[in-house]
């Protein structure tokens, strides 16, 4: 078969297209994708009593900004608490030591993500590095029972109270 | 039954066939390059454009569905799921197989018709080598490629939609995807769309192959074709699925 310019260049065009699309489609959409470098990260590790739906993979933000993701999550079933693994962009490398790590809600009933407030030592997190000061995530079912009961509670305070206001009329 | 038992034991065999002559096939990189070509790249205008439009539906019908229960945000992982799992892989592999596949077969069913298959035997050259294994593998490489770019441009149609038109905001239509999307999805849709090739190219050069020397032989040849790789692929997806699942 004689060799044919346009067919090779097209089957070229076609092949580097398809891996291309590949590449995009495992590197770039998952964020627990393979990721071509993962030098650019430090991690970091935090124990929080409960991470609520905190899965692998929810982003890590300062004021809003994204600095980072959620590498793993593990039970410690010494404490009997959650230990998250984060990945911090390399980039973000003047935290704070005593920053304080929670878990926050995207939205109403959004995904979870975790939250850094930066402290104000004057020594930065290192590779390996342990947040002490973490707050749990907010269970929304825990708060309409704590909502609930406080309303119940309320009302039999309101009524205790009108008791002896009454008797004060008397 | 009987009949159909026969034919799948047929498809089975023809199978062992190609599968033996891959290796001396592969001494002939420049026919599998055509076959690439053919079913390939002369394939892209159609899987292109049909990823847009399926993106585009698919980022209409997700945002008035979701809108209803206030969480478009949400948009972009459904898009994205339903592409990278079902919709590319299946919509790819039965616009595959109704574009490249009754290509093959028709054009093997002719080689059959007009006796050029038995004039290769003749010359003691295998047919299966020649003619069937590189049209095989072509389709084998073209299918994942063309999956994964309709994948692609199925979610560029689906956020130009959802973005552009409706308004959702890119940085959390994306971020919501990357965050709900595993690396597992990807896969499954990967293996899919390898299974898919692998079924609709073996159909179709099974029955060009095995196609009657006539015209109408020919012509049902293509028809079989449709109709087998499409009833195939569906019948494969629901397995694969439960599988995955």
């Amino acid at each position: 078969m004689r060799p044919n310019r346009a067919l090779e260049i097209g089957t070229g065009l076609f092949i580097l297209l398809g891996f291309v699309a590949l590449v995009f489609l495992t590197t770039q959409l998952p964020s627990s994708g393979l990721k071509i470098r993962e030098a650019g990260v430090y991690h970091l590790t935090a124990t929080f009593e409960n991470i609520g739906d905190l899965k692998e993979g929810a982003p890590v933000s300062m004021s809003g900004v994204n600095v980072g993701r959620v590498a793993h999550i593990n039970y410690d079933s010494k404490q009997y608490k959650a230990v998250v693994d984060i990945n911090v962009d390399s980039g973000y490398d003047k935290i704070p030591d005593d920053s304080d790590a929670s878990i926050q809600t995207q939205g109403l009933l959004g995904g979870k993500y975790i939250a850094l407030t930066p402290g104000g030592s004057e020594t930065y997190f290192k590779d390996g590095g342990r947040i002490g000061f973490t707050q749990s995530a907010i269970v929304l079912e825990n708060l309409i029972n704590k909502l609930f009961a406080s309303i119940a509670g309320k009302g039999k305070d309101a009524a205790e109270d009108a008791a002896p206001a009454k008797e004060g009329v008397k | 039954m009987i009949g159909a038992l026969r034919k799948i034991g047929a498809i089975g065999v023809f199978f062992g066939r190609i599968l033996a002559g891959i290796v001396p096939a592969l001494a002939r990189p420049r026919l599998i390059v055509h076959q690439v070509y053919n079913a390939g790249a002369r394939s892209l205008i159609i899987i292109m454009l049909s990823g847009l439009f399926v993106g585009m539906v698919l980022g209409l019908q997700g945002f008035d569905l979701l809108q209803r229960i206030g969480s478009e945000d949400v948009l972009g992982i459904g898009i994205a799921l339903a592409l990278l799992k079902e919709l590319g892989p299946v919509m790819t592999a039965l616009l595959f197989a109704g574009r490249a596949g009754t290509a093959l077969a028709s054009e093997i069913g002719l080689m059959r018709a007009t006796d050029q298959l038995t004039a290769m035997e003749m010359m003691a050259v295998d047919p299966v080598h020649r003619i069937v294994v590189p049209r095989f593998l072509g389709g084998v490489i073209a299918v994942p490629l063309l999956v994964a770019i309709f994948n692609v441009i199925g979610l560029y149609g689906a956020q130009l939609i959802a973005v552009q038109q409706m308004g959702i905001d890119a940085g959390s239509f994306w971020s919501q995807t990357q965050g709900a999307v595993k690396i597992e999805d990807v896969t499954e849709g990967v293996i899919k769309s390898l299974v898919f090739g692998v079924a609709c190219s073996l159909i179709a050069v099974y029955e060009g192959f095995h196609s009657a020397p006539t015209a109408a032989g020919v012509g049902l040849a293509t028809t079989r074709t449709v109709v087998t790789s499409s009833v195939l692929i569906l019948l494969l997806n629901y397995l694969l699925t439960a599988f995955y699942l």
